[in-house]
């Protein structure tokens, strides 16, 4: 295809991923350096109180917003290098905690407990949704085949449904006399609040993502596995290979592709992780990289949203998804330099 | 005789396979199972402890309304039937209408079948119950006054029509650039197409709410910045469902090229080849003889387009306002209401009205979601 057409099939696509995902990617960078100041100025007030033989009145300087001819605040953009990224890791506790060694203290800052929460969501849910999905794959491809539409009918409706319902719907199982809760309080003849605390919280958002993920692996590894070379399967039974060295020797690297494909997907994907902290109301206890930056972006009670914090929280964020992500990038540069994509 | 050959299993394996498999239906369908079936109780029901208080709804059915169980039998007997029929019936209706659109055939079966099931309980409750003894004696309550809640008090109209304009724009929008895109991506062979398509990979990586801490400072003053173009008719754009399209597409873009590259992939070249060499440029190339193969693929990447516009929570949330938002960031303002039990059930009569559209989609589409998630793995 020459230069010309292709312009002309990818161009509007490139503009419209420039426009709105790297221009305002510049955007958050360059907000992550500024702040906006409302703009002060000394003012005189006069106040009186009435007096005996008449008003006294008295005046003070105050200092008060400027506001222009609409009634809005005048705010103004001020550089400050670094410092939104100093008071959003809160450097002081990151240096007090190098000294003492005490690294469980940073948990204090929103900032790392987001991180640490983010992180070890991704790596703890990851080897249960591949393992999960992979038996389950490879279970319903042992069924009889009549089974296998309604099969992963019901298996799609977890990952289909909105992320918000989904975790709201695990909620009403969970929440105060959800019936869950109401079972294994039944069972275990003990009181269970699954709502304040942070492991149970935890455990439950670990839970909810398995449940949510598990179909797209599962739908993933059933499709590689109908295009297994079933020869190769014949002759290694010929061979006296019994079941666990098939899937070990034969079925695992063939669908070895695909469980990278599957980690990739799920580690961008939980990286993400927000859903489950709006609707467990977990932000009490814990919060994740996404949300720290949302609860930025909202309307406090003051009436006030903090852009710079946002943006700088933003921009460790992605600091962060590079970092996780680099492996990956770097090893299909290098297949490709080496002409094998 | 090979690994998938079924016959040759020990019992043990098989027994624990098929039940393995129905625990995790069973896992995989509760929740869902389980809200609707707390939508239609009271509050004190759909509260209640006990397994079957819920289920039956004693208090639901005093007060409201019920089914009996005959009624229930006779329905479910009945979906089986249908079921079992749909291919039969279509083909009858494509004969006699001589009609052939897919979609609005099923949605005319749906519908179809809609109307046959409430039929079936009115005639029960109206005629035979009364001769049917145990069986015909109104035991599940129902009520349908917390979805008459939701959608008349607590405007969900409003917000059903602003998710329509949402994510019928997103669709639209994102599968007219991602289309070229995509073809244009899996004809060329060249380093550019390649490193385009990882610039994507990494865009798609991006968290949501790093994009619209960009976006938000530019809309909530949109009218200042763009009153040297537009003068006085410069919108603001914070709180216009128009302008969360714009962003949904853009979060879109990365996925939808990718998808539809694989799917141009798998259209052979010699097809258009064939077409250039008798004369046609790449553009006629692509307009006689790939629009008319493409649709599967346009589908399916259009299916992805839908859920994500649908199902997004956070960008909606941040540039719309309260009053006028979408369905889904608007069911926590329900639920976080000092929230009395009757508002929770309200909320997830609403939370049931959202999944109601996805359950269908999965209905009717199952296959194109299926080679949807499948598409992007087979190239890796």
């Amino acid at each position: 295809m020459k230069n010309r057409d292709f312009i002309f099939f990818v161009g509007p696509s490139l503009v419209a991923m420039f426009v709105c995902i790297a221009i305002p990617l510049i955007f958050v960078l360059e907000q992550s350096f500024f702040v906006n100041k409302k703009v002060y100025k000394e003012v005189e007030v006069e106040s009186c109180v009435a007096g005996f033989t008449g008003q006294i009145c008295s005046v003070e300087m105050q200092t008060k917003p400027q506001l222009n001819e609409k009634g809005e605040i005048i705010t103004q953009k001020e550089f400050v290098g670094l410092e939104n990224y100093v008071r959003l890791i809160n450097f002081d506790a990151v240096k007090k905690a190098f000294w003492q060694q005490n690294f469980l203290e940073l948990e204090n800052v929103k900032f790392f407990s987001a991180l640490r929460f983010t992180v070890t969501f991704c790596l703890i849910t990851l080897p249960f949704v591949i393992i999960l999905g992979l038996v389950i794959a490879l279970t319903v491809n042992n069924l009889l085949s009549s089974l296998k539409g309604p099969i992963i009918f019901v298996s799609l409706l977890p990952f289909i449904i909105t992320p918000i319902i989904g975790a709201l719907s695990i909620r009403w199982l969970f929440v105060g006399d959800g019936i869950i809760t109401a079972f294994l309080e039944w069972l275990t003849n003990s009181n269970i609040s699954m709502f304040s605390n942070s492991w149970t919280l935890e455990l439950m958002m670990i839970l909810y993502r398995i449940w949510h993920v598990c179909p797209f692996a599962f739908i993933v590894f059933y499709a590689g596995l109908q295009t297994i070379n079933k020869e190769m399967l014949e002759s290694a039974i010929v061979d006296g290979a019994n079941r666990y060295q098939r899937l070990r020797f034969i079925i695992i690297p063939h669908l070895m592709p695909l469980i990278v494909f599957v980690s990739l997907i799920h580690l961008m994907d939980s990286y993400r992780v927000f859903e489950e902290i709006i609707a467990f109301s977990s932000d009490a206890y814990v919060i994740s990289l996404q949300w720290l930056t949302y609860d930025f972006l909202r309307l406090d009670d003051t009436g006030n949203r903090y852009i710079s914090s946002a943006s700088a929280s933003s921009i460790l964020t992605m600091i962060g998804i590079s970092i996780l992500l680099y492996p990956l990038i770097k090893k299909t540069w290098n297949d490709y330099r080496e002409g094998k994509l | 005789m090979s690994f998938l050959d079924a016959s040759n299993q020990p019992f043990a394996l098989k027994a624990f396979s098929t039940l393995f498999i129905l625990v995790w239906c069973v896992i995989a369908c509760f929740p869902l199972l389980w809200i609707t079936i707390m939508s239609l109780k009271l509050p004190l029901d759909a509260f209640d402890s006990n397994f079957f208080n819920v289920l039956v709804g004693p208090v639901t059915l005093q007060l409201k309304n019920g089914v009996s169980v005959a009624s229930i039998l006779a329905i479910s007997l009945f979906s089986m039937y249908f079921y079992s029929r749909r291919q039969r019936l279509r083909n009858y209706l494509r004969a006699s209408i001589g009609y052939s659109e897919d979609v609005t055939l099923f949605l005319f079966i749906f519908l179809l079948y809609i109307f046959c099931c409430i039929s079936i309980s009115i005639i029960f409750s109206k005629f035979f119950d009364a001769y049917l003894g145990l069986f015909g004696a109104k035991i599940f309550g129902f009520t349908l006054d917390h979805y008459h809640a939701v959608w008349t008090e607590r405007g969900f109209s409003l917000f059903f029509k602003n998710s329509l304009i949402v994510t019928s724009g997103v669709v639209i929008i994102s599968l007219s650039l991602g289309t070229l895109a995509g073809y244009g991506l899996a004809r060329k062979e060249s380093s550019i197409a390649f490193w385009i398509l990882i610039i994507a990979l990494i865009f798609r990586a991006l968290p949501h709410s790093v994009l619209v801490a960009g976006y938000l400072p530019f809309f909530m003053k949109s009218n200042a910045i763009l009153s040297p173009i537009f003068g006085e008719f410069a919108p603001i754009l914070y709180g216009q469902p128009l302008a969360v399209i714009l962003v949904l597409v853009a979060i879109n873009q990365p996925f939808t090229i990718w998808l539809m590259r694989s799917f141009f992939q798998n259209i052979p070249k010699e097809l258009d080849e064939a077409a250039r060499i008798d004369g046609c440029s790449h553009f006629q190339a692509f307009r006689k003889i790939i629009i008319p193969v493409m649709w599967p693929g346009v589908i399916t990447t259009g299916l992805f387009s839908f859920m994500l516009g649908y199902n997004d929570y956070l960008v909606c949330s941040l540039l719309l306002d309260g009053q006028n938002q979408t369905m889904v960031p608007s069911i926590t303002g329900l639920f976080n209401r000092d929230t009395s039990t009757t508002d929770e059930i309200v909320a997830i009569a609403a939370a049931v009205s959202i999944t109601a559209p996805l359950f269908f989609i999965v209905l009717i589409f199952q296959k194109q979601i299926v080679s949807g998630l499948t598409a992007g793995a087979v190239k890796g």
